[in-house]
């Protein structure tokens, strides 16, 4: 009952209207990392310090002008040109008093802040290594193994193994983007012609949102990167499954898509690894079935969303680079088939 | 033998006869020809104010249709297309069209009225200035009505903005319009420099400046020194664009970082540029309206030195996501939050003003307290977002957007339409209503607040910014409606300002000389003050002119059928030599419609550099052609 209260006095308090914070992802507040959570306890010693010093700011201005207004009715409007040297002198000392108190809470909050950084960046050891390639507007994604045929190519969605540090290298292939999964860490850009590094270390396993957070042009809005933190042992699994290819399509229907996404526009572009499509300008498609978005968040995959993304992809995404796929109804539902078995 | 009534009658004829040839001299020029070879200051100054707030009133639209796109998840109002040149159309012309000359402009205004002179020290210059502001303005809102507005934000990043990913003209038009509105925002600052230093009534050493004219002095050395930094960056841009040098291409050697660099270096003293100025202005209110001496003046000034200094030295806080080392970073970390020490120091001043005074609580202060509550709160956000660690998590996200939005709207635009309201008086002749003031205060108070806090959370939420639309599993939908809504209390509160001027203008109580009773020279002269300004040139013995017993004494024997100004020594203004102003002329007009004409055809070919050379030099020939030596303009009366 009490945490209820102080729930609702919470949202009382930041605006937030009835309720309404009860079923927000919360963001950079909901720390899945020990990074995210080191960053999250600087975010509250900051918000704390400038909710004490904001309030003293208020109560001070509010009794000068209790005062102020006071002075005016007993003394009326005459102007005071030459105030009281002593009466000047003790005022100034409170502005100086109030300067160094200042001073004292600022440094105060740089050495946190310098700290925190310090520990933010120690670069741990991580036995794991993924590469991220901004593209716009999706997330090619690459996991080296020891040989050349486990790499593995993947698009917008990121498995991270919990508790393991991974090396996560960025690159741009076009304009700058910035890499930002609020729940494990800050931001870093990706810069073409700059290679960088950013460790990710996944505490917590769960599913979360990652996003570019720099403008990168028309859709900047929907480029969204999905990460799926699970236990070591599921993401091996995983990682397993995705080194091998493309099932073999089984029924005619799939078999007859496979043909038309190879010889059609989609292998123009998408490669899918075990069949004869083996581009790579988009996104890779090799177990495409098995992923919860289309279009880097644009919409989810389902086979009607998958439809209309096909046949119109710039009324989903105005701007996208994929062009409309003109096919005869029936060889539009044989492509949806073989898709459908990319799992 | 006179007596002393004599005196005082002859006294009185001889100022007559003054104000008559005054007015002779320093009459408007006339018809259409006139209107645009006008150079006076306080009609230019004018001018500039309307269009500033003409185009803040544009910007203000632009911000509004944003919102309403925000307003739900998934909205369909417009395409990422239209949304992108609405927000790069709303920051290029907030920053560059609205608030860095609406702070000039007051400037151009009030500075010559404060020190006690006629004009501003290059009359032509101003003028050109103001023209060359408009026309890169009228150049930005031609190609979005034309659906060719720039779309890559008002920073315009490469390589997004090269010709590879940003082809067409728009980012062209982007880069023109700011140097364009730069090359203006330079002349003023030279101006304003000039005139504050050598311009001064005799007696007014900078000690005892009115803190606008030190705020507008500082804010006019950082436009001296920042300016150039963008505008070169914006013609390299053009250049990597036009003739294809590779200043910001990696693949060729260049880097993209470096445009970070150039624009930050301007982009960040840019906000000090704006909102000193402002602090200018809630000096002068709190003064007023507290009816004494400031507390702390020397402190106040060396804030706003400080602020200057430091300003330049915090640009990288922009670019803790790109990646800089760590040792780097931490110097920009601490200049960041250091920056709050000066702009504290004045924050306490004023408090500590206020605590000592005899407050009366008119319109004006009402905003300069809103402004106390806004500015703090954005100052504290500012120290947060200059934190490395929380930066990366807020950096480009709307936790930045309500951040400079605290910091600019309450720490530039509150104290500026406090101004205005304090102001309106020597500029319009007539008082504003002081009810309508007050609910004017009120809904811009409440709806800026509804607008701009709910957006910290949603920064932290994880909400990036420049984001065309967001899915409604994303959970920022409740804090959206409520910002969307809060527009609409904040642009009521902006409307009811507007009723009270026009009403004002066309039926409110005119004005005395000193409604307010205050300090400062200006409110000596009538409201509004002749086209000469001042009739016998007034000497300053202290701070605080009008509250010392009226003006001190007054410089005689000017030859009143010249525009002549008396220039003074730069520390002590003590007088020497009196200098004539040009009269009105046509060539800054033409000038700046060479220049305008240059950057237009700069658009589409390197070949406009030397046809920009030609015109401006036939321009700046007329301009500087040499007159006959002065002929008096009146015969001699009998």
């Amino acid at each position: 009952m009490r945490r209820h209260a102080a729930a609702r006095f919470a949202v009382l308090a930041t605006g937030a209207g009835a309720c309404g914070a009860c079923d927000y992802r919360r963001g950079a507040l909901d720390p899945a990392s020990p990074d995210a959570m080191l960053i999250q306890i600087l975010w509250w010693v900051f918000f704390w310090t400038a909710a004490f010093v904001f309030t003293g700011v208020l109560v001070a201005l509010a009794v000068a002008l209790y005062r102020g207004r006071g002075r005016a009715t007993a003394q009326g409007s005459s102007p005071d040109v030459h105030p009281d040297a002593a009466l000047e002198r003790r005022t100034e000392r409170a502005v100086l008093a109030a300067t160094a108190l200042s001073v004292v809470i600022l440094v105060s909050l740089l050495l946190a802040s310098v700290f925190g950084g310090r520990t933010l960046f120690r670069s741990p050891h991580a036995p794991l290594h993924a590469k991220l390639v901004a593209h716009q507007w999706w997330w090619e994604i690459q996991y080296h193994g020891k040989t050349a045929s486990d790499l593995v190519t993947t698009a917008n969605e990121l498995h991270l193994p919990a508790g393991v540090p991974v090396d996560v290298e960025l690159a741009s292939a076009d304009v700058i983007h910035s890499l930002w999964i609020p729940n494990l860490h800050g931001k870093r850009d990706l810069i073409p012609g700059h290679l960088s590094h950013l460790v990710l270390r996944p505490a917590r396993p769960g599913s979360y949102e990652g996003r570019c957070a720099e403008f990168c042009g028309l859709q900047h809005a929907k480029m969204d990167l999905r990460v799926i933190v699970e236990p070591p042992a599921q993401f091996s699994a995983w990682l397993t499954a995705a080194r091998r290819p493309a099932p073999p399509p089984a029924t005619a229907s799939a078999q007859r898509g496979a043909e038309i996404f190879a010889r059609g526009p989609c292998g123009m572009c998408h490669g899918v690894v075990g069949s004869k499509a083996s581009a790579s300008a988009g996104p890779d498609l090799t177990h495409f079935a098995s992923r919860a978005w289309l279009g880097a968040g644009a919409l989810p995959n389902s086979a009607l969303n998958l439809r209309a993304w096909l046949e119109d992809p710039q009324a989903v995404k105005p701007g996208v680079q994929m062009p409309p796929t003109r096919l005869p109804a029936g060889e539009l539902d044989d492509l949806l088939a073989y898709l459908g078995t990319l799992r | 033998m006179t007596t002393a009534s004599e005196r005082t009658q002859n006294d009185a004829r001889e100022d007559a006869r003054l104000r008559d040839e005054l007015a002779f001299t320093w009459q408007l020029a006339r018809g259409l020809r006139g209107w645009f070879s006008e150079t006076n200051s306080q009609v230019i100054a004018r001018r500039m104010l309307v269009t500033a707030f003409v185009f803040f009133a544009l910007g203000g639209v632009e911000a509004l249709l944003m919102r309403l796109q925000l307003m739900q998840p998934a909205n369909h109002l417009m395409g990422p297309d239209r949304y992108d040149q609405l927000f790069t159309t709303h920051g290029t012309t907030m920053m560059f069209l609205f608030a860095v000359p609406v702070m000039q402009a007051a400037g151009i205004y009030l500075v010559p009225l404060m020190i006690g002179t006629r004009s501003v020290a290059f009359p032509r210059l101003n003028a050109y200035a103001y023209y060359t502001y408009l026309f890169g303005g009228l150049l930005l809102y031609v190609s979005l009505f034309t659906n060719t507005g720039p779309d890559t934000g008002w920073f315009s990043y490469t390589p997004l903005s090269n010709s590879q990913f940003a082809p067409g003209k728009r980012v062209d038009v982007w880069s023109q319009v700011v140097t364009f509105t730069e090359l203006s925002a330079l002349a003023t600052a030279t101006n304003l420099i000039v005139t504050i230093l050598k311009l001064r009534a005799p007696g007014m050493a900078l000690s005892r400046m009115p803190l606008f004219v030190w705020a507008e002095l500082v804010t006019s050395f950082m436009v001296v020194f920042a300016m150039p930094a963008v505008m070169l960056a914006s013609m390299y841009l053009a250049m990597d664009r036009l003739v294809g040098t590779h200043f910001f291409n990696s693949a060729a050697g260049g880097d993209p970082l470096l445009w970070q660099h150039l624009f930050w270096f301007f982009g960040h003293p840019e906000v000090y540029i704006i909102f000193l100025p402002a602090l200018g202005m809630v000096s002068s209110i709190v003064v007023t309206f507290s009816r004494r001496a400031i507390v702390g003046y020397l402190p106040m000034v060396l804030s706003l030195v400080t602020t200057a200094f430091m300003g330049f030295g915090l640009w990288v806080h922009h670019m803790f996501a790109t990646g800089l080392p760590q040792i780097g970073q931490s110097f920009f970390t601490a200049a960041s939050m250091m920056i709050a020490i000066p702009s504290g120091v004045q924050i306490f001043c004023w408090i500590a003003t206020l605590w000592r005074g005899k407050i009366e609580l008119r319109t004006p202060l009402l905003y300069v307290l809103g402004f106390v509550a806004i500015f703090v709160l954005g100052g504290l956000s500012g120290v947060m977002v200059a934190s490395v660690p929380l930066d990366l998590q807020v950096h480009d996200t709307y936790f930045v957007v309500a951040h400079l939005h605290y910091v600019l709207i309450g720490g530039a635009v509150f104290p500026l339409l406090g101004g205005v309201h304090y102001w309106f008086p020597k500029l319009g002749g007539r008082l504003l209503d002081e009810r309508l003031g007050r609910v004017s205060f009120a809904l811009a108070f409440v709806g800026f607040n509804l607008v701009f806090f709910p957006m910290h959370l949603l920064g932290l939420h994880g909400m990036p910014r420049r984001v065309y639309t967001y899915r409604a599993d994303a959970g920022f939908g409740t804090l959206n409606l409520v910002a969307t809504l809060g527009v609409f209390v904040l642009g009521a509160g902006l409307l009811v300002i507007l009723v009270n001027v026009l009403r004002s203008l066309a039926r409110g109580p005119v004005a005395s000389n000193d409604p307010w009773r205050s300090a400062t020279l200006e409110w000596s002269l009538s409201s509004p003050p002749p086209a000469y300004g001042y009739v016998h040139l007034p000497c300053v013995t202290g701070r605080y002119p009008l509250w010392e017993g009226g003006i001190a004494g007054v410089v005689r024997d000017m030859d009143p059928r010249q525009r002549q100004v008396l220039v003074t020594s730069a520390l002590d203004a003590a007088p020497d030599h009196v200098y004539p102003l040009p009269g009105p002329s046509l060539w800054p007009f033409l000038a700046a419609l060479a220049s305008g004409v240059t950057i237009v055809i700069l658009l589409f070919t390197p070949w406009a550099v030397p046809i920009g050379t030609v015109l401006g030099t036939i321009c700046l020939c007329g301009w500087f052609w040499p007159r006959a030596p002065h002929e008096p303009l009146l015969a001699e009366q009998p």
